[in-house]
């Protein structure tokens, strides 16, 4: 029987708030007001953009000094396909820009027709966001210029600046596809029957609940399905009184394992239907299905007496 | 007097465009067994245990964690994990080993691209402040070093063409492989980069197993000697860095020994046709060598697994006696920013 | 064949905060990077390879940051490794540095281990949602609360050992200047009347969630004869990891931390733990887990580790002190904290540890856990040369 693969969208998803040092922080600050610094090591060179610590010493760089907002591409890529977050939605060139003044390269996006208007050594220049916060997006972008390199134009700012920003918000989401496995599909479609089916390692005979397709002691592969339960008993809990964000527990709850019947380990599971401070090691509990839920919603007690302690604390 | 340590054994999966229907360690552990039973090993015969594997590119923390169950380390061994390709953990086990506190290793490494969008995840890999919010995919940062190279004569569209045409041709002999015999160049996707100059996206795994001494010469008819292995890496920034040439791997295959004699065989962890041309200037690899026999990153590319691969592939050659004296490369970061060389050599055959 | 014998000659850690807001993650990285060197009196061109680890790469949202971070660390033309192995990361981390030298493949080494929690948020790293899986917790100290609650009834011990963990680590850490937690009104009443979390744990009882870094440089014979101040030397190492979750485990003594101690004892002719082992500094994230740890690791016998702390054992004036510097409990930086045990351990038997040093300590046991109880590092460090 060929099983449909179970897949679903998985979102990892964050804004990063990103604390500067301060050669990033004036260099971003400088951004935001429209001058482009670099930085420069101890043999005289002159890194854009501006790094904390000279790549070929490790010494820690300090000594700012502002270059020009025109440059040379040193080479190019063009993008006919631009993806999400880059920083044009219209086809553009991937450029390293030489700016007038540094020694290094600086990487960005040049806005330009086609690839037939970009060349290694053409002429460009800095395009500035219109708003602008103290980020490396407050370049919007280069564009082509027709200015000449070694203008007259001096560039002398000092690198020091009233309200410095300190810090960035990087914020980044990556999209992906989870899909659980073989063994954890069967599992997760035995659920949907209201059953719980675990997995026999070949070799040393436990029932693994949930399955995971690999016996863990023994490394070999499990296939054989084993149905346990629904009768099981709670070896260790804990009482959960901090209510997470996402989850849609009310606090108190009682976040317990229970090793169902002819399973060899315990699996987790909420306790409900007893009073959160009755709950105890030993207690005897079956699964509470609710329409349409994937797991059993919570375990409740049989009312059969104890499991006695010496049945169970090998699985502790 | 140093010991000798060597590649007794490797397997890999067949890579494939997705692997869905299998979480990693039901991918995985069918290579485990296999180098496992070719050497007449069990878990517990193993003295460490390494393993290479990128949480990003699962989407999930701690992912590593479960590829263990694959292993069986019951009773407890010894064991450590790297965040970057399996090539890094051979690395560490051989060091392990050098120490004398155990006479073989596991390697493995795996690696599922298919669950994400790897152009974007390796994104950030990036300098968190100055690139990874612009988001240029390392396909981009690639033609961006292919650009170089073409505007400084050392290649050209045709040229690069010729690698990758080269490379599926060569692994029509790899059944492990992805893209095998002929493929259209295709259109392309940042130029001058077209769909053909790029890696296939895919999911794989790969294990290897080290020996040392005479326990080598036991578990392998002509094992494959790691006479020399060493890794550099260079500054992160693209714009400080020669992108035309690759000083790191120089270095390493200094340090590694790759220039005292003639390889015959070279396998290149180059995801790009335009890194190979770099690898080849920076390793001075004449036409006399074997480049990529298994069709190389281009023909196959679980991230995270290739490079031990390419490590792999020149020791079965060697196994095989199909190689003498083979050197085996790997790749991380941007751009070949950092690089692991090994030189790897069998002994004289009795034929010979 | 013996190895090479290895020594500390470097320490530097940051001073660990809830959030470091004054520098960039490579800044972070440089200052314990720094100290280090400042202490072995060595310049960056003096190391020749760098061992970088720390946990999930999620927590600051950079993919293998080793790549971002080498020109700050000065291994541009070196080799540079990271190591990932969950919450032991920063002892295994020292552990292949430590081979590095004993196979004499590298003659200095820097190791690292950093996290900058505070750029996301460690609750949200550690809780990413997977899905078909019920989501029933948040955060760790869920996961192992449940085990403490084995303990206690295994052991029979009374339910105030916790707290006396806990106020002892909040109090050594007032005389550790590096240490987050700085609890200058702490008495064992408030320990005591803190909330229940996850009952058993309370909230007094939870490790902070910290920014932080911490270095090393280890050398071989021939640099710590040249090294201003006394080393540290490797006696012993070792890690051990067994699965998350496996029909039979202990998750209350996992055999994996029982193997990893007896392989460390055993390399550092250690025959009772008790008797010669001056001092330990143990991954404790959740109080408990001392006297769990201390059955775990050999110092108490099956069931009686809690005697220990309730008499006063573990204090820093005790006979066996543990946790000297305040421990998990007081400082937390995920990917640091194993990596700090290891540090502290070596600033005791180097006679550094300023005002929380332990007198006369000569063989201290620096120990890191991760994982769902299942990855184990360990070094056993002493104040003179091994003498095998």
């Amino acid at each position: 029987m060929t099983t449909e693969v179970l897949k679903a969208p998985l979102v990892v998803e964050f804004p990063f708030t990103r604390s500067l040092g301060p050669v990033q922080s004036a260099f971003l600050t400088g951004l935001r007001e429209q001058v482009v610094l670099g930085v420069r090591t101890a043999d005289g060179r002159t890194l854009v953009p501006p790094v904390e610590y000279d790549p070929v010493t490790a010494a820690e760089l300090r000594d700012l000094v502002q270059v020009a907002p025109t440059g040379t591409v040193t080479t190019w890529a063009w993008n006919h396909a631009p993806r999400r977050g880059q920083p044009l939605d219209t086809p553009f060139a991937w450029v390293l820009v030489r700016l007038d003044g540094a020694d290094t390269a600086l990487l960005h996006a040049l806005d330009a027709p086609g690839p037939d208007a970009v060349h290694t050594g053409m002429r460009v220049r800095v395009r500035w966001a219109a708003q602008r916060s103290g980020a490396i997006t407050d370049i919007a972008c280069f564009e082509p210029s027709d200015s000449a390199s070694g203008s007259n134009e001096v560039f002398g700012h000092n690198g020091q600046f009233e309200s410095m920003v300190t810090g960035i918000v990087a914020e980044a989401r990556l999209d992906y596809t989870y899909s659980p496995g073989r063994a954890q599909t069967d599992y997760i479609n035995a659920l949907a029957e209201r059953r719980i089916v675990g997995e026999r390692c070949p070799s040393c005979r436990k029932v693994y609940v949930p399955p995971r397709g690999a016996c863990p002691t023994c490394g070999v592969a499990t296939a054989e399905q084993v149905e346990v339960g629904p009768g099981g008993t709670v070896t260790t809990y804990c009482i959960v009184n901090i209510k997470a964000r996402n989850l849609d527990i009310e606090v108190p709850y009682v976040y317990a394992h229970i090793a169902l019947d002819g399973a060899g380990l315990a699996l987790h599971g909420r306790i409900g239907g007893i009073p959160y401070d009755q709950v105890r090691m030993g207690l005897r509990v079956e699964p509470v299905w609710t329409e349409g839920g994937r797991y059993p919603d919570h375990y409740r007690p049989t009312g059969e007496p104890d499991a006695d302690y010496e049945t169970y604390k090998e699985l502790l | 007097m140093t010991r000798e340590i060597a590649v007794v054994a490797f397997a890999q999966t067949d890579h494939r465009r997705t692997s869905e229907e299998l979480s990693e360690v039901e991918m995985l552990m069918p290579v485990l067994h296999e180098v496992l039973d070719r050497t007449g090993l069990k878990t517990s015969d193993i003295g460490f245990t390494c393993s290479g594997s990128s949480d990003y590119l699962a989407g999930r923390a701690f992912s590593f964690t479960l590829a263990l169950d694959g292993v069986g380390a019951w009773p407890p061994i010894s064991e450590s994990h790297v965040e970057m390709d399996g090539a890094w953990a051979l690395y560490e086990a051989w060091t392990k080993l050098l120490t004398g506190d155990a006479d073989t290793a596991l390697v493995y490494s795996y690696g599922k691209s298919s669950p994400g969008s790897v152009r974007d995840v390796l994104t950030r890999q990036l300098d968190p402040y100055y690139l990874a919010p612009l988001w240029p995919d390392s396909v981009a940062l690639a033609a961006l070093q292919a650009q170089a190279l073409i505007d400084e004569g050392y290649t050209d569209e045709p040229a690069l063409a010729a690698v990758a045409a080269r490379s599926r041709a060569d692994a029509q002999t790899n059944s492990h492989a992805q893209l095998r015999g002929s493929v259209p160049h295709g259109d392309y996707v940042v130029r001058p980069l077209r769909t053909g100059d790029c890696p296939p996206i895919g999911d794989g795994a790969a294990a290897v197993i080290l020996a040392a001494g005479e326990r080598a010469r036991e578990l392998c008819e002509r094992p494959a000697w790691i006479r020399g292995i060493d890794h550099r890496i260079e500054a992160h920034s693209l714009g400080v860095r020669e992108l035309t040439d690759s000083p790191s791997t120089r270095l390493a295959a200094e340090k590694a020994g790759a220039f005292e004699r003639p390889v015959d065989t070279a396998e290149l962890h180059a995801p790009f046709t335009s890194q190979e041309v770099v690898l080849r200037k920076a390793l001075r690899l004449d036409d006399g060598v074997r480049v990529n026999p298994s069709g190389g990153a281009l023909a196959a590319n679980p991230i995270m697994a290739a490079g031990l691969i390419r490590i792999g592939e020149a020791a079965a050659r060697i196994h095989r006696g199909e190689s003498d004296r083979a050197l085996a490369h790997a790749t991380s970061g941007p751009c070949l920013q950092q690089n692991l060389v090994a030189v790897l050599e069998g002994e004289p055959r009795h034929d010979q | 064949m013996t190895s090479e014998p290895v020594a500390v000659v470097g320490i530097g850690q940051t001073r660990h905060v809830a959030a470091r807001r004054d520098v960039s993650m490579a800044g972070m990285v440089r200052e314990a990077a720094q100290r280090a060197l400042v202490d072995a009196e060595l310049t960056w061109a003096d190391i020749d390879a760098v061992v970088i680890g720390k946990a999930p790469d999620f927590f600051e949202g950079v993919m293998m940051p080793e790549l971002y971070l080498a020109d700050a660390l000065g291994a541009v033309g070196k080799p540079m490794l990271r190591v990932h192995t969950a919450g032991s990361v920063g002892g295994s981390t020292a552990l292949v540095a430590t081979n590095l030298v004993r196979s004499r493949v590298h003659v200095t080494v820097l190791t690292l281990a950093y996290e900058k929690q505070s750029e996301s948020n460690a609750m949200w790293g550690l809780s990413l949602p997977i899905p078909f899986q019920q989501p029933l917790l948040a955060g760790a100290g869920g996961f192992f609360a449940p085990h403490v609650r084995a303990y206690m009834r295994r052991s029979g011990a009374p339910d105030t050992v916790g707290s006396l963990v806990a106020y002892k680590d909040r109090r050594n850490a007032l005389l550790n200047p590096y240490a987050h937690l700085h609890e200058h009104d702490i008495t064992l009443e408030k320990v005591q009347a803190s909330p229940m979390l996850w009952d058993p744990i309370r909230y007094s009882e939870t490790c902070p969630s910290s920014d932080g870094a911490v270095a090393m440089i280890l050398t071989d014979r021939a640099g710590a004869a040249r090294s201003p101040r006394r080393p540290a030397w490797l006696h012993g190492g070792a890690m051990r990891s067994e699965p998350t979750l496996f029909a039979g485990k202990d998750a209350v003594s996992p055999q994996a931390g029982r193997d990893c101690a007896a392989d460390v004892y055993r390399q550092a002719g250690i025959a009772d733990p008790r008797r010669d082992i001056d001092a330990v500094e143990m991954y404790v994230p959740f109080s408990w887990y001392e006297p769990m740890w201390l059955e775990n690791l050999g110092f108490a016998a099956e069931g009686e580790g809690w005697k220990l702390t309730e008499a006063g054992v573990t204090e820093l004036d005790g006979d066996l002190p543990v946790n000297m510097s305040g421990g998990v409990l007081s400082t937390n930086p995920i990917g640091a904290s194993g990596m700090i045990r290891f540090a502290e351990a070596a600033l005791q038997v180097r006679g550094l540890a300023g005002e929380h040093q332990v007198d006369g300590a000569r063989r201290v046991l620096g120990h890191a856990y991760g994982g769902g109880s299942q990855f184990f590092s360990m070094w056993l460090v002493g104040s003179e040369p091994p003498t095998s």
